[in-house]
């Protein structure tokens, strides 16, 4: 038995190693910085131990307005994605004729690089010297006065990120509930048909609890990624996040450690311990919740 | 509630647009009567869930009609034609409790039909009772056997009073032992509701034991619908007469000459009125009987002692099988030592197929041996 054991944590130790050394290790770091004041990574010193790296990010406009970016982006982009994604994937699997086609088209957006639809976004959106933006031809077309989204004022803008992110991470969800939906047995639907169970609660009763696990997955999954985005904020308003005032909590950390900004460590390491808190509870929160809705 | 089939055949397009139209069903013609337990019997791919299918509206047939008692149902949709359905592999839902699951078809109703919680409750109970899974409706379905999510399955069906009850295969999943008591218990259960129960299997036992009346088919035709014993006693042709009975009918190559009915050299009855002609031979295992004179001469293998009665085996050159099953009584004694058995054969436990369409051929037999 004895033996066992030893042979079996020699068995996990490359993995404990490589883990230890680039994952853990780096995160007690990061903890212990944010808690040093005035760290300074090129001399390794720092004045004193305590809260003040907290105090000064809690109070940093910039560090509120991101917190509040992020929260907002979350919040709205979390449910719509997942629902339009769900209705999408039923659509497509009730259908037959070009379904594959349809799957591709939908699957697109995955594959493509963000910057490149950035990009796409930006001509969609943004107002130039030459023309504004295919979205205001449309908004003027219908009479509408022209909006600048992309330097224009702050529901603008927000509208224009919520938008991006939603086609950016749609393609994923509808790869993953497409599957699980296909994977719901005949039978089941065969009873309920039988039964005379009208489609709605087809979907309520029978698909839904079916594919819970898998839609569980990606409500947690997409609150965690829409609590970490970044990379998409930068193709849409460019680095310098914070005077657009459409910096996120990344953002935030990254200004704090390389931006104009920045070489600030400690502050940086107590925003980044300040979102894994918050990540950390909203997904307890949804682990508690998903506890009586979600049927494995 | 009477199910009459009217010319019902169903077609599904081959697999490749080029490849023929596959004849599922083809041209079935048969009435139900009320209140009557219905054996479908089949080997796998015959149609007979395809035939299930059609009647409970899954499934909509190319051509042909379907009548519950006076009304025509072949245009309506399942949910509306009044049917249970039991899958094969009983398709509980499995997030919902045993309660839940047999009120589901219930909660569909609307309208006037609607019922309370109170009353959904009481049917869901007697239900249960009737199927004897009344301790268990908390639970979920991965908690219970396989012969309990059987019941459950059974329950759900019924709850709603269906007109007719269909049921899949219902016992393929259990194992021996329990396939024995569930098949006594569908049949005690459709006695007491004295719902009309159509019931698919490919086990010709189940088929027989249970059945007020099984029918036959074979590649989506139907071959004989019958009282059980007497598809068994008389089967139309060489397939019905090999499928039913355990052991199975032992099939030889055999001749008519001259009003006597030959295999190899042994003449073994008489056959008068049929013409000359080469036949299959069938002789039921029970259908030997032990003769130091017997006409039909076979090499002895060995003996299998079941108690009640010994199951001879031995070989016969004309034999389609390598070897020829024969029970017979246990009192017999059988001399192992010589190394060949002597049988006469019983008349009516033997039947003569044409070797080209493997029709049955009626002869009217006389034993040409007495000792």
């Amino acid at each position: 038995m004895d033996n066992k054991n030893y042979k079996a944590w020699l068995y996990l130790l490359p993995a404990i190693l490589f883990l230890g050394i680039f994952l853990v290790y780096p995160l007690i770091d990061v903890f212990v910085y944010s808690f040093e004041e005035g760290y300074n990574s090129a001399s390794q010193t720092y004045f004193g131990v305590g809260l003040y790296n907290y105090s000064y990010v809690l109070h940093d406009p910039y560090f509120l307005q991101a917190l509040k970016n992020t929260l907002i982006l979350v919040i709205i982009t979390v449910p719509i994605s997942t629902g339009l994604a769900l209705l999408i994937s039923v659509g497509l699997s009730s259908i037959k004729p070009l379904r594959d086609l349809f799957q591709t088209v939908y699957f697109l957006p995955y594959v493509t690089n963000t910057l490149a639809v950035g990009l796409v976004f930006m001509i969609l959106f943004k107002k130039t010297a030459y023309s504004d933006g295919l979205v205001n031809l449309l908004i003027g077309f219908f009479g509408g006065s022209s909006v600048d989204f992309i330097d224009g004022p702050y529901w603008a803008k927000m509208f224009v990120l919520c938008f991006y992110t939603v086609w950016v991470v749609m393609p994923f969800k509808i790869l993953i509930l497409t599957s699980a939906l296909a994977s719901v047995k005949q039978d089941y639907y065969n009873a309920a048909r039988v039964d005379g169970t009208s489609k709605l609660r087809i979907f309520t009763k029978i698909t839904l609890p079916m594919i819970s696990p898998t839609v569980f997955y990606l409500v947690i999954t997409g609150f965690i990624g829409a609590f970490k985005a970044y990379s998409d904020v930068v193709a849409l308003f460019g680095t310098d996040l914070n005077a657009a005032g459409m910096n996120t909590i990344v953002g935030y950390i990254y200004d704090m450690l390389y931006g104009n900004s920045g070489g600030y460590p400690s502050y940086a390491s107590a925003a980044a311990i300040l979102l894994f808190a918050i990540v950390l509870t909203i997904t307890c929160i949804n682990l508690t919740v998903s506890k009586k809705h979600v049927h494995y | 509630m009477k199910v009459v089939l009217q010319n019902l055949t169903k077609k599904f397009p081959g697999p490749k647009k080029t490849d023929a139209e596959v004849v599922a069903v083809h041209d079935f013609t048969f009435e139900i009567p009320d209140g009557e337990l219905i054996g479908l019997l089949g080997p796998s791919g015959c149609g007979k869930s395809t035939a299930l299918n059609l009647i409970s509206g899954l499934l909509k047939p190319t051509s042909g009609r379907i009548f519950f008692g006076e009304d025509d149902v072949t245009d309506l949709p399942p949910e509306n034609r009044g049917v249970g359905l039991v899958f094969q592999n009983y398709a509980l839902y499995p997030h919902l409790t045993v309660k839940q699951n047999i009120i589901f078809p219930l909660q569909n109703r609307k309208g006037k039909d609607k019922l309370s919680k109170e009353e959904m409750s009481e049917k869901a109970n007697a239900i249960a009772k009737l199927v004897q899974i009344d301790g268990l409706m908390d639970r979920k379905p991965s908690e219970l056997s396989g012969g309990q999510q059987q019941r459950v399955a059974i329950a759900r069906a019924l709850v709603k009073m269906p007109r007719v009850l269909l049921l899949d295969e219902p016992l393929s999943n259990l194992d021996a032992r329990l396939r024995l008591r569930t098949r006594e218990e569908i049949k005690r259960i459709q006695q007491e509701t004295g719902i009309t129960t159509i019931f698919v299997t490919h086990d010709q036992e189940e088929a027989m034991s249970i059945s007020d009346k099984i029918v036959v088919m074979k590649a989506g035709v139907i071959q004989q619908v019958g009282k059980p014993q007497d598809v068994y006693d008389d089967p139309v042709n060489l397939f019905v007469a090999k499928f039913l009975g355990t052991p199975p009918i032992n099939v030889f190559l055999g001749r008519v000459q001259g009003g006597k009915l030959y295999i190899g050299e042994d003449a073994i009855l008489d056959a008068a009125g049929v013409s000359d002609r080469e036949v299959y031979v069938g002789i039921r295992p029970e259908g030997f009987v032990l003769r130091e004179d017997g006409p039909l001469c076979c090499t002895l293998d060995r003996l299998e002692v079941m108690g009640r009665d010994i199951s001879v085996v031995s070989s016969n050159p004309h034999c389609q099988a390598p070897t020829v099953r024969s029970i017979i009584s246990a009192e017999n004694r059988v001399d192992l030592a010589s190394g060949t058995v002597r049988f006469a054969v019983k008349p009516n436990k033997v039947f003569i197929f044409d070797q080209e369409n493997e029709k049955r051929i009626r002869f009217s037999a006389g034993d040409t041996c007495h000792g």
